[in-house]
């Protein structure tokens, strides 16, 4: 059986890198991902991890190092957070449209100015439509797992693509939680060895990143995408496996007491669980609520998210990302576009909040629910509202 | 390569568009994009090959009687080797 442990959820992610035998990594610290660099640093110095260790000068050099180590068909990780993978945000293109499986750990804080070292959905938010594909986990197990599933996904032949598994500064980084730690040999028959069909190899010459010609760059774009959204089907088998090897299975959506809600609250990442116990007091109130925990976001679940919400009558959608000047965040613009051709379908209401660390408490997500259900009731006179923000 | 590059479709594509067939740059017909090119006055050629050291394209070599010539299907027409010509053997004209 799998030791249940006490332990940092930084340290689990990097002991999950660790048991999935990375090849190479290549990062640059940055709060609030650095305990999990200065962990593989460690466990690589003291020879517990077979594996090169590349430091860098720079979060754009980390993530072209790792563009490097992936086209030879090295098993590559990578973590970040915040301005490092704004830093990184040209290569990210590059990582996805040429195929390299290479894993990234982004351990989610706001974006300045001002200077906030403390976690909200702006960093990863802004590399939406990088290609990649992105994982949030809403505790440190989730974590732990989703690092292992990332590398057995990423690296699939039917997929080849590289996969950010986002997990919340501070909020589970810099937390003790209780986590299963698998076994080696489990993981071992979980994740096959990483074999990339194309790698550079001297007696097979290949050219990697050419340029593509206004002839070709639109094929060669259309093969991306169609290639990202049939990558929900390999994840989705994944995760079945992962489930009957590990006892815990994973979805793109979770429901939580959604049964007969007239009124759902949408949240990602580790707010979520917070969400959950407002969403238990509001049911012993006798409230019709329930709340869908959004894990899988590229690519997106729609067929998942139309089914989870048919019977609602109110979604409340909380975005810890802020598209300013626009229709408020992300996930609120993409879901309510998911449902906009269905003909029931519930109202959609939009909030910004929990930006830059600012907490929200379970009272909190009580409150953001039943303001929900008011202005899906009255209207509002602006497109989405900023949770809490004084006036 | 069976397909001309503009043929192909997004199912042709290799994993992350890799090519495969080494030195295929060779197909690209670089010497399109040209405005000027070279012509040469061979009276005033000492076959020294100034030129196709300093040509950025790698494209001019001695012909069969030894003058330094431009292969026009490389030749981007930048016009160096004219101007690095020792005696002004080489004359830059628009292209027609």
């Amino acid at each position: 059986m799998a030791q249940r442990i006490g332990i940092e959820v930084s340290r689990a992610v990097s002991i999950a890198v660790k048991l999935a035998d990375a090849d190479v990594i290549s990062a640059y610290p940055i709060t609030p991902q650095t305990h999990i660099v200065e962990d593989l640093s460690e466990l690589v110095a003291n020879g517990e991890l077979e594996a090169s260790f590349i430091p860098v000068e720079s979060e754009h050099s980390a993530l072209s190092a790792c563009l490097g180590s992936a086209a030879v068909g090295a098993r590559t990780f990578t973590a970040t957070a915040s301005q490092g993978l704004e830093l990184m945000h040209e290569v990210l293109y590059v990582a996805s449209a040429m195929r390299f499986p290479i894993v990234m750990a982004v351990a989610n804080r706001a974006v300045a100015a001002p200077i906030s070292i403390w976690g909200d959905h702006s960093d990863v938010m802004s590399t939406r439509d990088t290609g990649w594909i992105q994982i949030f986990a809403a505790n440190g197990q989730e974590a732990f797992d989703t690092v292992l599933c990332a590398f057995r996904i990423g690296e699939d032949s039917r997929v080849l693509l590289p996969v950010m598994v986002n997990l919340d500064g501070f909020h589970l980084t810099h937390v003790i939680e209780p986590i299963a730690i698998a076994e080696v040999d489990v993981v071992k028959r979980f994740i096959p060895p990483c074999k990339y069909p194309l790698p550079l190899d001297p007696d097979r010459p290949v050219s990697m990143g050419a340029v593509g010609p206004p002839y070709i760059y639109p094929e060669a774009k259309k093969a991306q995408q169609v290639n990202l959204a049939a990558s929900k089907e390999v994840i989705l088998q994944c995760w079945q496996e992962f489930g009957d090897l590990f006892g815990r299975y994973y979805s793109p959506l979770e429901c939580y007491r959604c049964e007969g809600a007239k009124a759902l609250l949408l949240a990602m990442g580790s707010f979520s669980e917070t969400a959950m116990s407002a969403i238990d007091t509001m049911r012993d109130e006798g409230n019709d609520v329930g709340l869908i925990k959004l894990r899988l976001w590229r690519p997106f679940p729609f067929d998942e998210i139309r089914h989870a919400v048919r019977d609602a009558e109110v979604l409340v959608v909380l975005d810890r990302a802020l598209s300013a000047g626009g229709p408020g965040g992300p996930v609120f613009s993409e879901i309510r576009s998911a449902l906009y051709d269905l003909d029931k379908k519930p109202k959609v209401v939009g909030f910004v909040g929990g930006l830059g660390g600012r907490d929200i408490s379970a009272e909190g997500f009580t409150e953001m629910i039943k303001r929900g259900m008011e202005i899906a009731r009255k209207g509002s006179e602006q497109e989405f509202e900023m949770f809490k923000v004084r006036e | 390569m069976t397909k001309a590059g503009n043929e192909l479709s997004w199912k042709d594509l290799e994993v992350g568009s890799i090519i495969t067939e080494p030195g295929n740059a060779s197909q690209y017909q670089t010497g399109d994009w040209r405005t000027q090119k070279p012509t040469y006055e061979h009276s005033r050629c000492i076959k020294c090959g100034l030129c196709s050291i300093f040509c950025p394209e790698g494209c001019i070599e001695p012909n069969q009687e030894g003058f330094y010539e431009a292969n026009l299907f490389y030749c981007k027409g930048c016009g160096i080797c004219a101007r690095e010509c020792w005696t002004k053997a080489i004359i830059m004209v628009e292209e027609a």
